[in-house]
């Protein structure tokens, strides 16, 4: 462990490597957390399938590519499909628990996820899948540290879809219900909006963004039926840490929690780089656990 | 109500009564055939190379029934596998391992899919004291439990990556270097399979007194190790060792060419079902792949021929492969040790079937199968492949090379 700190001393520019990996990664993380953090934060519904819709928009990618298409129009595709799955398990499972407690809505979408596993399992079978770009990979600083341009357009294009849903949440007329739904359901009924639809909406947007998250996910890194579970740890970290309604938190905690993978990586060895995910999940609640603490004591 | 009791305990006697025929009916020598039992994966996850093992069983039977038979006493009898669907779970195998053996009556057993299963199978067969001739199971705690009755045909897993160490000496000592100077980066998934896989390279590389720089262990669900990569490119070794099922053969291929990693060395395993040649196509080349069996080996056996007289009948026979799986092939080799034991034995007896099994010393088209007192095949070793031009070539254990081997191996651009 010390030789390998050590060895990002002698050789700094290794820290680069690791940033620019952890960075880019780090935006899509960000990506599938702003999602569950739009579904906790409007309906107060605890998203558990959030990796497994993750894990679908990537298998989308990978049908696409099956076919002969290239993996980055899954972006789009997977967009709309998963809009669409959304839909349908608002309609069949999520509008049936969102006025029930914590607990029946984190079962509900526990049920949700291992579904989604297995069917993908049945469709797929377990071997991992990848979606290959087949875009350059570039080496900078003299050959040291490498750039995969699927890496950089993946960044740009996780950065262009969470600007587009910003834009789309303070402008359109859904955007503001969603936002006043959020701030008070009751309220936002008696004005005349119609609370279910726009649950319905978030929920179905909250599916599209992870499965544009899954299609960038594809052309990095692998999937696999069971992977799911891992990206809903990332994006429940990233969201406990940087709360609902704060975006610019979000993404931040995002980036954050990406470079601090690949340092544990590189650090500690491969197998703790997801512990460390968990680990930081123990630490931040221990964190807000104290804030909250502090808060009530004022309140006293 | 006495009535209605009586009528109830005849009944019960008839299903019993009926049960003990249907019982007896499937006994271990029917008429002139010779019942084998397998509990096999053909759903679940293990389903693919369930139905891989099973077609090449089948493949065996057929051809022994078609060229003679099993001579036992001067008599020529017929074989014939009994399967089951184990579903993929341990729990279901030895179950289904359980109702072989003492519903069926089958006395005479093939292996399941999959370490896993055989584990949770052997322990059955050990208890009824049933031979079983297992052709999928290669962790090699299956063979430190002391089970009597338990054969393998397969090289177990320490044995896996071990040549690729055997081959970094070699190469050091024509390039005039010393093994002590090799240095290895080595990255295994933490499961039992991989790290007894690692046990076999770190046995060989004390043995040559190799310097290890990196030792990660992977994550079970893994699917990023740049920082891992990262830091081999930092470390510059001289072969680097990966081994994580198919997931680790994927992940490695692709990220050492998206870190452009130049390492003269790389060995990893299951490069086949992680279909790296398709995938990564030019990236995949000169990796070093481990293969239990590969149809241009010079391996030759009466009966089917050659390894490339195999792999051309077993295309014959089953639609749908462009590659013969190793699986299949070390399930025939399975069940030509029972027709082979059989005809030593020259008899139906366990005990005697049981030693003469143990006794086996044969060549086959898979390789030359001589069993342990663990009941290991000893005889045969692991094969290294080279992906050489999307091809795979096999350049180790030197013996049976077919190609020469690409040193250093040149990163892709």
């Amino acid at each position: 462990m010390l030789d390998n700190l050590s060895l990002l001393t002698i050789a700094p520019i290794f820290n680069v490597q690791l940033l620019l990996d952890g960075l880019f990664i780090g935006a899509i993380f960000a990506l599938a957390a702003y999602g569950l953090a739009l579904v906790w934060g409007v309906m107060n519904v605890k998203n558990l399938a959030q990796g497994d819709f993750v894990i679908m928009g990537g298998y989308i990618a990978f049908t696409l590519a099956e076919w002969g298409l290239h993996p980055i129009i899954g972006l789009p595709v997977a967009f709309v499909v998963m809009f669409a799955f959304g839909w349908i398990v608002y309609v069949l499972v999520i509008r049936r628990v969102i006025d029930r407690d914590l607990f029946t809505s984190l079962l509900a979408t526990f049920g949700i996820a291992i579904v989604v596993q297995q069917v993908l399992n049945q469709i797929y079978g377990p071997e991992v899948k990848t979606a290959e770009s087949g875009f350059e990979i570039r080496s900078i600083l003299g050959n040291q540290v490498t750039v995969a341009d699927i890496k950089l357009i993946s960044f740009l294009l996780a950065g262009g879809l969470a600007a587009a849903i910003v834009v789309f949440m303070k402008r359109s007329r859904m955007g503001q219900a969603i936002r006043a739904t959020a701030q008070d359901p009751r309220a936002a009924k008696i004005m005349g909006i119609d609370t279910d639809r726009v649950y319905a909406f978030t929920y179905s947007l909250n599916a599209a963004i992870c499965g544009a998250a899954g299609v960038l996910i594809t052309m990095i890194w692998v999937i696999q039926p069971f992977y799911g579970i891992t990206h809903s740890i990332r994006s429940f970290v990233i969201v406990t840490a940087a709360g609902f309604g704060n975006l610019p938190g979000v993404i931040m905690a995002g980036l954050g929690l990406g470079v601090a993978e690949q340092y544990s990586g590189f650090v500690l060895g491969a197998e703790f780089q997801q512990a460390t995910v968990v680990g930081l999940l123990v630490a931040v609640l221990v964190w807000r656990q104290i804030q909250q603490s502090r808060i009530r004591q004022v309140v006293q | 109500m006495a009535a209605t009791r009586r009528t109830l305990v005849a009944a019960t006697a008839l299903s019993a009564a009926m049960a003990l025929g249907a019982g007896s009916a499937l006994a271990k020598v029917e008429g002139d055939t010779i019942i084998l039992g397998s509990a096999i994966s053909l759903t679940g996850k293990y389903a693919t190379n369930g139905v891989h093992a099973q077609n090449g069983y089948e493949l065996a039977v057929k051809k022994i029934n078609e060229t003679g038979g099993v001579k036992v006493g001067g008599k020529s009898y017929k074989l014939k596998v009994v399967y089951y669907d184990d579903e993929s779970t341990p729990a279901r195998g030895a179950q289904l391992a359980e109702r072989l053996i003492k519903q069926d009556g089958v006395q005479f057993m093939l292996g399941p899919y999959s370490s896993g299963l055989t584990k949770a199978i052997a322990p059955v067969t050990e208890k009824y004291k049933i031979p079983m001739v297992e052709a999928e199971g290669a962790s090699r705690s299956l063979f430190t439990q002391g089970y009597k009755y338990l054969f393998a045909v397969l090289s177990t897993s320490e044995q896996y990556l071990a040549s690729a160490i055997d081959l970094a000496a070699e190469i050091a000592q024509k390039e005039g270097r010393k093994p002590q100077d090799i240095k290895i980066a080595m990255a295994f998934e933490n499961d039992p399979f991989s790290l007894d896989v690692r046990a076999g390279v770190m046995d060989d590389a004390s043995k040559y007194g190799m310097q290890i720089v990196i030792d990660d262990k992977l994550p079970r669900d893994l699917s990023d190790m740049s920082a891992t990569l990262t830091k081999v490119k930092a470390l510059k070794p001289d072969l680097l060792i990966v081994s994580g099922h198919s997931k680790g053969a994927a992940t490695a291929v692709r990220q050492v060419n998206e870190l452009k990693i130049d390492v003269p060395m790389m060995a990893i395993t299951h490069c086949e079902a992680a279909k790296v040649t398709d995938k990564f196509g030019p990236g995949a080349n000169d990796i070093l792949c481990s293969t239990q069996w590969a149809e241009t080996l010079s391996y030759e056996d009466e009966m089917f021929g050659t390894a490339a007289d195999y792999d051309k009948l077993f295309k014959e026979s089953f639609e749908g492969y462009t590659t013969v799986p190793y699986q299949s092939a070390q399930a025939s080799a399975a069940v030509m040790v029972w027709k082979d034991a059989f005809e030593r034995a020259n008899s139906f007896d366990i005990e005697k079937v049981r030693d003469a099994i143990a006794a086996t010393e044969m060549d086959t088209f898979y390789g030359p199968i001589k069993f342990s007192e663990a009941g290991n095949n000893i005889a045969k070793p692991m094969v290294l492949r080279q992906i050489q031009d999307g091809s795979y070539n096999v350049v180790a254990p030197s013996k049976w090379a077919s190609h020469p081997v690409n040193y250093p191996r040149q990163a892709s651009d």
